[in-house]
């Protein structure tokens, strides 16, 4: 099966590990997915303001430019770039005022009528590929790591775009369940991370990042699977911070759920680039055993 | 030809809660027999799940009681408890019901209540009285103050019963005990495992329905997380009535400790149209207040908070208890509450202060949920067989809410209670006497013209 893929600016330069991994393991489960030939911002904030029809441009275009390329169905990976980009074709479905006055604005391309459908890759597993497939496809089994779930914001949010249950989304523990993976229950996996605070209140997302990662500390897990950059960069990034203020915190790993994927249908280490994780990943797997030892 | 039909000075009353059970008394006293049809095995409905009631504190057990056993020794009343309405045909003046008369698999001209049989039933089942948080038998009365005070077997649970139906049907499984323990020791020999159900034919002028309410139930609120120690509004009741589970003292249902801090959420589905109930249930401001007065009197170093809308207090006498609640010391925080989640030996609640613009955090032993009120479980079945019309929600309307508020969409059958939308008791209460009244005028007449049918 082949898919659009749209990647979004950070899994091109921070989130290689995110990419790879996906790519790698999609490819393995037998799906591939097709890059765009030709893609732009996706705009990284859906505007909620009336009147700013400027900012939905970007996104529409890419779906204008997805509907271009003959396809009537694209995936991403970015949480961020997936709510932006749904967002955006829901818009476009909806209000036939909008739509006629992006499409007039943007007259270089096709109109865009919301003939796309935007999905995340995680619905591709949960509903093209399925929990069994997966399980069925695991080479190494995930046996007794201990993760919890942690979605943010974008994913589940809001309820038109999200990909799941609002409040308790599930996606996630099936993935990890098929992988063999020991879940633990997490309340606070919908909790903000901080987000956009990162750049103007970096003490906020501290404290946010505290939150998150001491529950899931206490809670007993060993590693958070996250589907977000942005989460994976406030969560991780700021653990020696967090460590410093917080002395019960002691570090935890921060993962995409497609390295972990990758993992266990078998694909190389080396290819999930566990070296661009924060908290320790590497250590955690390599002392499982799940990947082997540095020579 | 005159067209009237001679009206059957006999009234139905549907529901045996306390506007029920006014309405009944009322008829009743006004010479008029009644039938009142309840369908669980004793009446006293919500009313008596209650630790004390506001705004005055009295127990049910001293205001509600004495007029259960009205009812169950008032010559004019035909008490029919576990049973239901199954068929309603006829018009004003004249209907035909059908009473399922479930089978009690106990003979009540021979029980005495003595209590023999339920403290020998070795099976234990969820209690219905206690609102899920404590057990009863198969064989029991529902509370100790019960009318009648007379057992019955829950036939789903029962062993002996369960042994008979796989001794029939079951296939699968283990095969349950052959237990009829409660039939060796009944000193009164009022076992009767032959009984089988039975339908009751009457003919009755008037019909009361007063079925009453439910909580909406806690998992509807996936993000109030399912947790022992997150209770509705009646499961706190049945905790701090003194003569309940606990015996008077305050124990949350996890671990048994006495709680020192509690969460209060009023509006806990109520006012949310995003789950599909946009209504005020009206009680629970004024519920939740008490609950936060009770639970101080009974550990006096233990803190409230209380998350809430507005605080709606309107009736005679709330507001002036409000206050006192909040000068002993209950916290009112104006906001919504977003989470709730476990964390330890702690419940953590996260909301927000409006007031104070603040985000807000507080660590709890155990939350208490004003959950919104809902029609009974089954209003909307019975409302079909009774031909008359309910709301969005499913409580019953009104013939017109403001100039006929106690007559229901269909002529010579009456509301009463939280069946036709949220109350408290008092104007549970006055609403079962209203109907009444509505229902005595009707049988002062020997004669009524038919609805539908033109007068010549």
């Amino acid at each position: 099966m082949d898919l659009s893929y749209y990647p979004g600016c950070t899994l091109k330069t921070k989130a290689l590990n995110f990419e790879d991994s996906a790519i790698a393991a999609m490819a393995a489960l037998g799906v591939n997915l097709v890059e765009l030939p030709r893609w732009n911002c996706c705009g990284t904030v859906y505007s909620m303001a009336d009147d700013d029809l400027a900012h939905h441009i970007a996104p529409v275009r890419n779906l204008a430019h997805v509907a271009e390329q003959g396809s009537d169905r694209v995936v991403t990976l970015c949480s961020f770039c997936y709510n932006t980009l749904k967002r955006a074709d829901l818009l476009m479905r909806n209000s036939p005022e909008k739509r006629n006055t992006i499409n007039t604005f943007m007259d270089d391309e096709a109109d865009y009528d919301g003939q796309v459908e935007v999905v995340h890759l995680l619905e591709v597993l949960r509903d093209d590929v399925g929990w069994e497939a997966v399980a069925r496809q695991v080479k190494v089994p995930l046996e007794g790591l201990k993760v919890v779930p942690y979605y943010g914001c974008t994913l589940t949010r809001p309820q038109e775009a999200a990909i799941d249950s609002v409040e308790n989304p599930t996606v996630l523990q099936g993935l990890m369940g098929a992988l063999g993976a020991d879940v633990v229950d997490f309340p606070l996996a919908t909790e903000c991370c901080g987000s956009f605070e990162i750049v103007s209140n970096p003490d906020a997302v501290l404290e946010r990042a505290y939150a998150i990662l001491g529950m899931a500390q206490r809670k007993g897990a060993e590693a958070i699977v996250v589907s977000c950059p942005l989460c994976a960069h406030n969560l991780g990034q700021k653990q020696a911070e967090v460590a410093d203020k917080y002395s019960d915190f002691t570090g935890m790993p921060i993962v995409y759920f497609t390295q972990l994927l990758a993992l266990a249908v078998g694909v190389s280490p080396e290819v999930c680039r566990f070296d661009l994780n924060f908290g320790g990943v590497e250590v955690l797997l390599r002392d499982r055993g799940l990947i082997p030892e540095r020579v | 030809m005159r067209l009237s039909v001679e009206v059957v000075k006999k009234a139905l009353v549907i529901g045996g809660g306390v506007a029920g059970i006014q309405a009944a008394l009322d008829i009743a006293d006004g010479g008029y027999e009644v039938i009142l049809v309840e369908k669980t095995p004793s009446i006293g409905g919500h009313m008596a799940q209650y630790a004390e009631v506001f705004p005055t504190l009295d127990c049910p057990q001293c205001i509600l009681t004495p007029k259960m056993v009205d009812v169950g020794q008032h010559s004019n009343i035909r008490l029919m408890t576990y049973a239901e309405v199954q068929r309603v045909s006829g018009e004003v003046g004249n209907f035909q019901v059908e009473i399922l008369q479930k089978a009690r698999k106990v003979d009540h001209t021979k029980c005495t209540g003595c209590g023999t049989c339920w403290q020998k039933c070795p099976e234990r089942v969820p209690s219905e009285y206690n609102a899920g948080i404590a057990y009863r038998t198969a064989i029991y009365i529902p509370f100790p103050q019960a009318v009648p005070a007379k057992a019955v077997i829950d036939t789903e649970h029962c062993r002996y019963i369960n042994h008979l139906k796989f001794m029939e049907h079951g296939t699968e499984g283990r095969k349950p005990p052959q237990c009829r323990i409660c039939e060796w020791f009944c000193p009164a020999d009022a076992i009767d495992w032959e009984q089988e159900d039975e339908i009751i034919t009457e003919q009755v002028g008037a019909i009361v329905v007063a079925t009453g309410f439910d909580l909406m139930p806690i998992k509807r609120l996936p993000e109030y997380a399912e947790d022992p120690d997150v209770i509705d509004g009646i499961q706190f009741e049945r905790i701090l009535s003194p003569g309940g589970l606990t015996a008077g003292v305050v124990r949350r249902p996890s671990d048994g400790k006495i709680p020192e801090e509690v969460v209060f959420v009023s509006c806990a589905g109520s006012r949310d149209p995003e789950h599909g109930v946009p209504h005020c249930s009206r009680v629970c401001c004024m519920y939740l207040a008490k609950q936060a007065m009770l639970f101080k009197h009974a550990v006096h170093d233990s803190q409230s908070h209380i998350f809430y809308i507005d605080t709606r207090t309107t009736g005679k006498g709330y507001e002036e208890f409000l206050q006192r609640t909040m000068a002993e010391g209950a916290v009112y925080l104006r906001g919504k509450v977003s989470r709730i989640y476990r964390d330890g030996d702690k419940i953590k609640v996260m909301g927000v202060d409006t007031l104070s613009g603040k985000q807000v955090e507080v660590s709890a032993d155990m939350v208490v949920l004003g959950m919104a009120m809902l029609p009974s479980v089954g209003a909307q079945e019975l409302a079909a067989k009774l031909g008359i019309m309910t709301d969005e929600q499913g409580f019953y309307t009104e013939n017109h809410l403001k100039i006929d508020p106690l007559e229901s969409t269909r002529r010579g059958i009456y509301l009463a209670g939280t069946a036709q939308g949220p109350k408290d008791i008092p104007d549970s209460v006055a609403q079962g006497s209203g109907s009444a009244s509505k229902v005595l005028g009707l049988f002062a007449r020997s004669e009524k013209t038919p609805e539908g049918l033109a007068v010549g």
